[in-house]
């Protein structure tokens, strides 16, 4: 046998190896979304026949065909408000401090670690944070405040990378000409810097209020109550959230509640769903009116 | 405009000299900076006062229990009469968990990584990248859901004797949740490989495959490896699977057909009983709260090192 034949036989072992491969990565790929597909279709045929108006306007109740979403519903409107107010303004003065004021050093890049750090710390450590602080210490008590004031912190280092990230995304020539027509920092941000990040912040935003409105573990530490029969009035009332209800209606043994948990799940999935959309089409109005 | 008269009025000896003092450091501008700098302070008394109560509170349980039996213990029974304090039982069912999760999101990840940066066409490619981070943007009670109430029966029809708690469904769901954390930073990670390493590789006659496993992947493994760190920390942090699928039985065991409870199940659960504050079993719960901010800070100061070394190099 000559070299060439025995070259071209292992080229074509070569090349058949590489398909073989090419096709696992497919798989592997797809296998992901299969499982996404899955889950949907698992939550919308287990909780579709629980899902109607009544779910939406009762209480929760101790018989599965009375019971109802309303009071999580409104407490989880409440939590994120609340949340979005803490949260955003600090975040973003955090990100405008970080970018346009601090002096570069080692103390700017603690906290830039810092931030980095924090993002990854789990969310039960922030409700241990929350139950002491906030609930104990402050006596705020099982209230929408101190749960917000977690869920705040919580998110807080999200909202600061993104408004860091949008910060950056300012070519350098709009504060320099700024400046150079005697603008002060306070004047280019307030002028410049926040109108023409606000959409890609807004985005950043409306992400991280995403992850706060279906985090669960932070909420149980503080003490939300499950079975709430009454709407909260002000921010110091005791409350329940979209995703503790699903979780308590998921622990319960009898099939009729997980069927309710599943009908809560597609709820709460068609609001991250709306918040999702709402991100991604301000992200796609900006690039196109920047284009302009 | 108040910075104008503030202009004129210092304007005496030096007009311009005054102008750039009144400009930059007028009352209202100082007022600004320190207002923001106090907001990017929050961050750091967050971290601040985690490691605080964490700490505080701690001391408070190893008063009554010694650091050494919390290290040596095999035995976690908070709620029986003859309590044992051993954090063992809860490590194991953690690591149990995260191996379970590893083996299911380190190799999917990895490989929809190198699918999306190398083989998949543009607009396969917009579809596909979305469609996994979806899957991070899940919250982690539906994913207990669907542990509970669909892998764990469908996983009982192929393996006989498995608990309805059990360590393997939450561990496979688990993995399936970060698996967008692994494929999103380790294809950043081979994107960053510099693209005349692979023309140089296909010029010496290598095959697409040959190119992928010998030139990227190895070009690109500092940030690969960040990225299952972060994952596997994720994975250990991940309180709301476990809490629902894999039970609330304390367990030093290896075998994933058992239930096994996690520290963070662990925290959970305390929170949800009624513990009375004060006594023992509540100060465990910042115990074991500590030993998992430790072991997630760690991994992810590790991951975040390795990442900002790799960044510098290409």
């Amino acid at each position: 046998m000559t070299s060439s034949q025995q070259y071209e036989e292992r080229l074509e072992r070569r090349r058949r190896k590489g398909l073989v491969f090419s096709v696992l990565l497919f798989l592997a790929t797809t296998s992901g979304l299969v499982v996404l597909v899955t889950l949907i279709v698992d939550v919308v045929v287990q909780g579709g026949q629980w899902l109607d108006w009544d779910f939406l306007t009762r209480f929760p109740s101790r018989i599965p065909e009375n019971a109802g979403i309303k009071s999580a519903i409104v407490g989880s409107l409440w939590m994120i408000l609340l949340t979005a107010a803490i949260s955003v303004p600090i975040g973003v003065a955090s990100a405008l401090y970080l970018e346009e004021y601090a002096p570069r050093g080692w103390l700017l890049k603690i906290i830039q670690i810092n931030i980095n750090n924090l993002a990854g710390i789990p969310s039960v450590v922030y409700g241990i944070l929350g139950l002491t602080l906030f609930v104990r210490f402050f006596a705020l008590g099982r209230s929408l405040l101190a749960g917000a004031l977690t869920m705040a912190l919580l998110i807080l280092p999200i909202i600061v990378i993104s408004s860091q990230e949008a910060l950056r995304a300012i070519p350098e020539g709009i504060r320099e000409s700024a400046f150079a027509l005697g603008a002060t920092r306070r004047q280019v941000v307030w002028s410049h810097l926040l109108p023409m990040s606000a959409p890609s912040i807004m985005t950043g935003v409306i992400l991280a209020l995403s992850r706060a409105i279906g985090e669960t573990a932070p909420l149980i530490m503080i003490g939300a109550l499950t079975f709430i029969a009454f709407l909260p009035t002000s921010a110091l009332d005791p409350f329940t959230v979209l995703p503790i209800q699903i979780f308590n209606w998921t622990a319960r043994p009898q099939a009729d509640f997980q069927g309710l948990a599943a009908a809560g799940i597609i709820i709460l999935m068609v609001v991250l769903f709306l918040m999702n959309l709402s991100a991604i089409l301000l992200r796609n109005y900006f690039e196109k009116y920047r284009a302009r | 405009m108040a910075d104008s008269q503030q202009i004129s009025t210092g304007a005496k000896t030096g007009a311009h000299a005054d102008l750039a003092v009144n400009m930059l450091h007028s009352p209202k501008e100082r007022a600004v900076e320190y207002a923001l700098g106090f907001c990017a302070l929050v961050s750091v008394l967050t971290t601040l006062g985690i490691a605080a109560v964490l700490l505080v509170e701690s001391l408070h349980f190893f008063a009554e229990v010694s650091i050494v039996e919390f290290l040596t213990e095999t035995r976690w029974t908070p709620q029986f009469i003859d309590k044992h304090f051993g954090i063992w039982p809860l490590l194991s069912g953690t690591l149990l968990v995260t191996v379970i999760a590893a083996l299911v999101a380190l190799p999917i990840g990895l490989m929809s990584a190198i699918f999306i940066a190398e083989y998949a066409p543009e607009r396969v490619r917009k579809v596909l990248k979305p469609g996994l981070e979806l899957l991070a943007g899940i919250p982690t009670v539906v994913y207990g859901y669907f542990a509970l109430t669909f892998v764990t029966p469908l996983l009982q029809t192929f393996v006989p004797g498995l608990n309805i708690y059990n360590a393997l469904s939450a561990g496979i769901v688990v993995g399936v949740m970060i698996i967008p954390m692994v494929s999103s930073l380790s294809e950043d990670a081979i994107r960053a490989v510099p693209r005349s390493l692979a023309e140089g590789a296909y010029a010496l006659g290598a095959t697409r495959i040959e190119v992928v496993l010998r030139v990227m992947v190895p070009g690109a493994v500092s940030g690969i490896v960040a990225s299952f760190i972060l994952a596997l920390s994720r994975a250990i942090g991940e309180t709301m699977i476990v809490t629902l699928a894999a039970g609330a039985m304390p367990n030093l065991t290896a075998n994933p057909a058992e239930s096994v409870q996690t520290m963070t199940a662990f925290i959970v659960n305390v929170s949800l009983g009624d513990t009375p504050q004060g006594t023992v079993e509540f100060y465990s719960l910042f115990a074991v709260g500590l030993v998992l901010f430790l072991m997630t800070l760690s991994m992810n100061f590790l991951a975040n090192l390795i990442i900002r070394r790799y960044r510098e190099r290409y």
